[in-house]
């Protein structure tokens, strides 16, 4: 790290830094895509990873935080940009060295009204068009006569806007056109059935050839960053449960741990165990519905029935300690709510038994299927420096060869005493994805296995202080999901609810790759790939 | 009049008032014999076949989904034709939260329904808001922008509950009135008169 | 095995006794029309009901239980809801033609319910070029598909109307051609003599090897006719909504929904006739006291057994396969399917030229 920090502050002066749990570099924005280009380039610091892009309203300034990362050397870096100006705020994009930084660009702006200069597509993501105000600004006014419930349907432009700076440095703003007039344009989503949710596509086809995608969030944005920052600690947790309601235990498990870090509690092993084996046996139960839906929709509807067998079972021994099917509120700050249920190691070893099983029977119905092998291999490729670059994490990833779990590269809780392996393919394809999904069933089995028989005892949940304080700072964590990176980020000031909460959602990267890795396929392959990147569109809209 | 379902006790049922009521308020003008037996034969023709809307936001969505795999089974009821396009549905399962950018599709996916339409606010947040109550873009309760039938309480509600609230579905149509006396729709086109869209006439 | 015609003409001869020739016959046109809608009725409704059973029964579930005893009201329910459910008149759409699609998908089975063999002499017509007739009249489909499609003013219906138009014109090549290499073993396009043909053993083991070919062809080729998974294209509900009739409610909607059932049949009814001996019971030579066993069952219900027989094979591909994506569709016919049937065509000439049949 002092490495790091040595060479920034040799070659930009100006950088100052703050120790923080991942390093934070200042920099002002005039040099920040200079810094940008050079922290991705240089060969010793190689940050070609963007995890995310926290908007940040510090009440006397706006700004961000990049958080980065080396896939090749492991490394963190964090990098603020801030800026003064509360009327016309601008900061400069770095949407030309990471492809997602675009979209997350958007984010920002959306919430803060950054704008960022140099970005070619500067509209909202999340809100409408002509939505009132930006929500997470401390100074945002909430009144509902501002922004109604209205039924009028949305305004709708071909157009979108772009900062740009001409050669006297000064910024101006340009219109630019998303779909030309001859473009037959078809609408695909918030309502349909195979957006897996209300994702919406603008779809530009060519007969039924693709040839651009405009990708629309937001039909589920609940604004839970913003509830979060009215609720204490603990009050925040049980909305993890419902961003990814098919892997509600390992988000749960990252903010514990986001809090846990920031004030300084050790959990028992006991529930560290626990929280390992619910998340492990969340993966399994995710990977079955996304096997069964990914069947469904390729049109062989039988295959969901069959996985979802297989999920009832999981949802059971979930229930019968955690006392609900999806949304458990099963970890807590300092450990887990309820001790485990008396049956629930018997039941958890008749449910490894029936595993191989079923995946040998998906195997043979689905997998080997003359029909699916045509419609999924070599369909929707994606590189490996294209899912960097895209920051498109977890199976998906892996599938593309690039070894992002984050159990292995940057192991928590327990994970790195286990025995397994990490699940990584190269062909990147869609039937990459959708076996590397498969194969990791096995591998949390293994991890399964591995503890069911030696769950320690001790206490489940410690002593955590009624009305829980944090000290002030900023924190950041993560913790593989089952549809890839996930994070909290949390920033306090000192008092019993977070001054921000930013949760770093897998699914949004996912989403927006789509556009990238559909072009030139056909309608029918937009469903396959967009089924195989397996979002889950509350996590992507919060 | 006791509104009964196949092998399911009176008794069991919550809200016998109200339908009774609803019975009450249709009976009033009274009905002749040969209208009422054909309204007899409708309803039943209606309430045994009840189509959902394939429509699911949240989690409630996959609830729903739960509900049509074989362990609870909704093809048993007939309800298992989930249609995609709401020209050919009967209901509308309204599953997880409505945010604003949303409510303008929902309501005009109701606006597709062919009638008879209904109704299901599925889930705390379809109902109320829920757990987002305090958001800025969440709808308090979809029943700000569409007619409802039948309020579905839970987050997310388990699969029985969902069987339970589309027998109720099932059981308020089955007291319905095709040929004359009041009919439901007198409110429902009440609630549309107040909650007007620009650009669509009837 | 009883002789139908015995009954028809019986009917006939009443009816004559007592009025005139030209009123006995428009009055038997009506008797059977009305027969047939009911039968039509019917059969559309047992197969709604029959798929959805042997659908639960692949997803291991129950299916329609409830309505009526085993759920066998499941589908009257349906229908009648249907009947009175709100026919939506839309804006921007071709009134005319948008009103007239459902029909002719609907006449298009009809009429091909003409010259099915029902049982020993209960056929309501048979043409000496009868399965001619058979093929023309299911082209009239597409027609009505494509009318849909287009009227609906949609892109989703368009785009399904134009894969339906593609998927069906390419997929009757190899219907034809497949009907084509039985007719040339048959020797005749009559139905009715096409299965008298077939009293002394089924076409599909008589002709072995080219009519197996021929046979499996001909469900490859039926199942995309009938739009029905794996080649659900025009409809493929997680692409297309529901495809060309998106915009359809009400029994319009209903139409559509019975005519994809109809058409199962049909084609089941058809590969019944051409390789499964139509009415023919099952004999087994030599196998005398088991023959006149078979003897006592009805044809109709030897006609209508086998075609449900084959229907589930039919039903059971649309639950177990994937979809296929439309190049890969248009390609499996033109490349796969065309010259293999074009071939096979080949190889039953000689043999039927060469006398190698049973």
């Amino acid at each position: 790290m002092a490495d790091i920090q040595e060479r920034i502050a040799t070659l930009y002066p100006d950088a100052t830094f703050e120790a923080a749990d991942i390093t934070v570099v200042n920099i002002p924005d005039a040099q920040w895509h200079s810094l940008a280009k050079t922290l991705r380039d240089d060969p010793e610091l190689r940050f070609d990873y963007l995890m995310t892009i926290v908007g940040m309203d510090w009440a006397d300034s706006l700004g961000c935080i990049y958080y980065l990362n080396s896939t090749s050397t492991g490394a963190h870096i964090s990098v603020k940009v801030t800026t003064n100006d509360r009327i016309k705020p601008m900061l400069h994009s770095v949407a030309d060295l990471w492809a997602i930084a675009g979209i997350y660009e958007r984010e920002v702006y959306d919430f803060f009204g950054i704008v960022f200069i140099n970005n070619p597509d500067m509209r909202r993501l999340f809100l409408s068009i002509d939505w009132k105000g930006f929500p997470l600004r401390k100074d945002y006014d909430a009144d509902e006569n501002l922004n109604p419930v209205t039924t009028e349907s949305e305004r709708q432009s071909d157009f979108t806007d772009t900062w740009v700076e001409d050669e006297n440095g000064k910024v101006v703003k340009k219109e630019v056109r998303v779909f030309g007039p001859e473009d037959f344009v078809v609408n695909i989503g918030p309502q349909h059935p195979a957006t897996h949710g209300v994702l919406r596509f603008r779809t530009a086809v060519d007969g039924e050839t693709i040839k651009k995608i405009d990708l629309y969030c937001g039909y589920i944005h609940r604004g839970v960053e913003k509830i979060a920052e009215q609720l204490t600690y603990p009050q925040t947790l049980h909305f993890m449960d419902r961003l990814d309601y098919f892997s509600a235990h390992p988000y749960h498990h990252c903010l514990c741990m986001t809090i846990e870090q920031a004030a300084g509690i050790e959990i028992s092993r006991r529930a560290q165990v626990i929280r390992v084996l619910m998340d492990e046996l969340s993966r399994i139960a995710s990977h079955c519905l996304f096997i069964g839906t990914y069947c469904m929709d390729l049109g062989a509807t039988t295959m969901l029935f069959y996985t979802l067998r297989v999920r009832e079972q999981i949802l059971d021994i979930m229930e019968k300690t955690c006392g609900a099917r999806m949304t458990f509120n099963y970890e807590c700050i300092g450990g887990v709510m309820q001790d485990l249920d008396p049956n629930f190691v018997a039941d958890v070893h008749k449910l490894l038994e029936v595993l191989p099983a079923n995946i040998k029977e998906y195997n043979k119905l689905f997998t080997g299927n003359v029909i699916t092998e045509n419609r999924l291999i070599g369909v929707g490729n994606l590189s490996r420096e294209d899912a960097i670059s895209w920051g498109v994490t977890g199976p998906s990833g892996r599938a593309s060869g690039w070894a992002c779990d984050i159990r292995k590269t940057d192991p928590y809780s327990i994970y790195s005493e286990l025995d397994f392996e990490e699940v990584v393919r190269t062909e990147g394809d869609s039937m990459a994805r959708f076996k590397v999904r498969m194969d990791e069933m096995v591998q949390s089995a293994r991890i399964i296995e591995q503890l069911i028989d030696n769950i320690p005892e001790g206490e489940i949940c410690v002593k955590v202080p009624k009305v829980l304080k944090l000290p002030k700072g900023h924190w950041c964590r993560f913790v593989e999901g089952c549809r890839g990176t996930f994070g909290t980020f949390i920033e306090s000031d000192g008092t019993t609810s977070p001054y921000r909460l930013k949760i770093i959602p897998p699914c949004l990267p996912a989403a927006a790759v789509v556009d990238h890795i559909t072009r030139g396929f056909k309608i029918a392959d937009l469903i396959t790939i967009g089924g195989s990147m397996d979002y889950i569109v509350p996590d992507i809209d919060r | 009049m006791e509104v009964t379902t196949k092998s399911m006790p009176y008794e069991d049922w919550k809200d016998n008032e109200y339908i009774e009521g609803l019975v009450k308020e249709l009976n009033d003008n009274g009905a002749n014999v040969i209208v009422g037996s054909l309204d007899k034969l409708i309803n039943w023709g209606r309430s045994n076949s009840v189509w959902p809307l394939t429509f699911a936001t949240s989690c409630c969505g996959i609830e729903f989904v739960s509900l049509g795999a074989a362990r609870y089974d909704m093809a048993r009821f007939g309800w298992e034709v989930a249609r995609s396009s709401p020209r050919q549905a009967d209901f509308m399962m309204v599953a997880g939260t409505i945010v604003k950018r949303m409510a303008p599709v929902a309501r005009r996916l109701y606006d597709q329904l062919a009638e008879p339409k209904y109704v299901i606010a599925c889930g705390a947040c379809a109902v109320s808001g829920g757990p987002f109550r305090k958001s800025y873009h969440v709808v308090m309760g979809v029943g700000k922008i569409i007619p409802v039938d039948v309020y579905l309480p839970g987050c997310p509600p388990r699969p029985e509950a969902m069987i339970y609230s589309i027998m109720q579905l099932s059981r308020k149509m089955k007291v319905e009135r095709f040929f004359g006396g009041v009919n439901r729709q007198e409110k429902q086109q009440e609630f549309l008169k107040s909650h007007p869209i620009e650009g669509i006439d009837d | 095995m009883f002789d139908f015609s015995l009954l028809t003409n019986w009917i006939h001869q009443a009816l004559t006794s007592f009025m005139p020739e030209w009123l006995a016959v428009t009055a038997e046109c009506v008797l059977i029309g009305l027969l047939l809608l009911t039968v039509y009725a019917l059969l559309a409704l047992f197969y709604i009901y029959y798929e959805r059973k042997v659908c639960a029964a692949f997803q291991c579930r129950l299916g329609p239980d409830r309505v009526g005893p085993w759920g066998l009201l499941q589908s009257f329910a349906d229908m009648f809801k249907m009947l009175i459910k709100e026919l939506i008149s839309l804006k921007y759409v071709d009134k005319f033609l948008f009103a007239l699609a459902p029909y002719l998908v609907i006449l298009a089975s009809m009429l091909c319910f003409a010259v099915l063999p029902w049982g020993n002499g209960l056929q309501v017509i048979d043409f000496n070029i009868g399965i001619f007739f058979l093929i023309a009249c299911s082209s009239i489909g597409v027609l009505g598909i494509l009318l849909a499609g287009w009227s609906s003013a949609n892109k989703f219906t368009l785009i399904g109307a134009l894969r339906s138009g593609a998927q069906m014109v390419s997929y009757e090549i190899s219907i034809g051609l497949s009907v084509v290499t039985m007719v040339v073993f048959a020797g005749s396009m009559s139905v009715g003599d096409i299965v008298s043909a077939q009293s002394d053993g089924w076409f599909i083991v008589k002709a072995h090897i080219p009519a197996i070919i021929a046979f499996l062809i001909y469900l490859v080729a039926g199942t995309a006719e009938t739009n029905r998974g794996p080649f659900d294209l025009p409809e493929a509900e997680s692409e297309l909504t529901a495809g060309y009739h998106t915009e359809y409610s009400g029994i319009h909607f209903g139409f559509f929904y019975l005519a994809e059932y109809l058409n199962l049949f049909i084609v089941s009814g058809v590969a019944t006739l051409l390789f499964f001996g139509g009415w023919m019971p099952l004999h087994i030579p030599g196998w005398e006291a088991f023959n006149s066993v078979m003897d006592y069952i009805p044809s109709v219900l030897w006609f209508i057994g086998k075609a449900i027989a084959i229907s589930f094979i039919i039903i059971w591909f649309k639950w177990t396969f994937p979809r296929l994506r439309i190049d890969q569709l248009l390609s499996l016919e033109w490349k796969y399917l065309m010259p293999i049937s074009l071939v096979n065509l080949v190889l039953m000439v000689l043999i039927v030229v060469y006398g190698i049949h049973l």
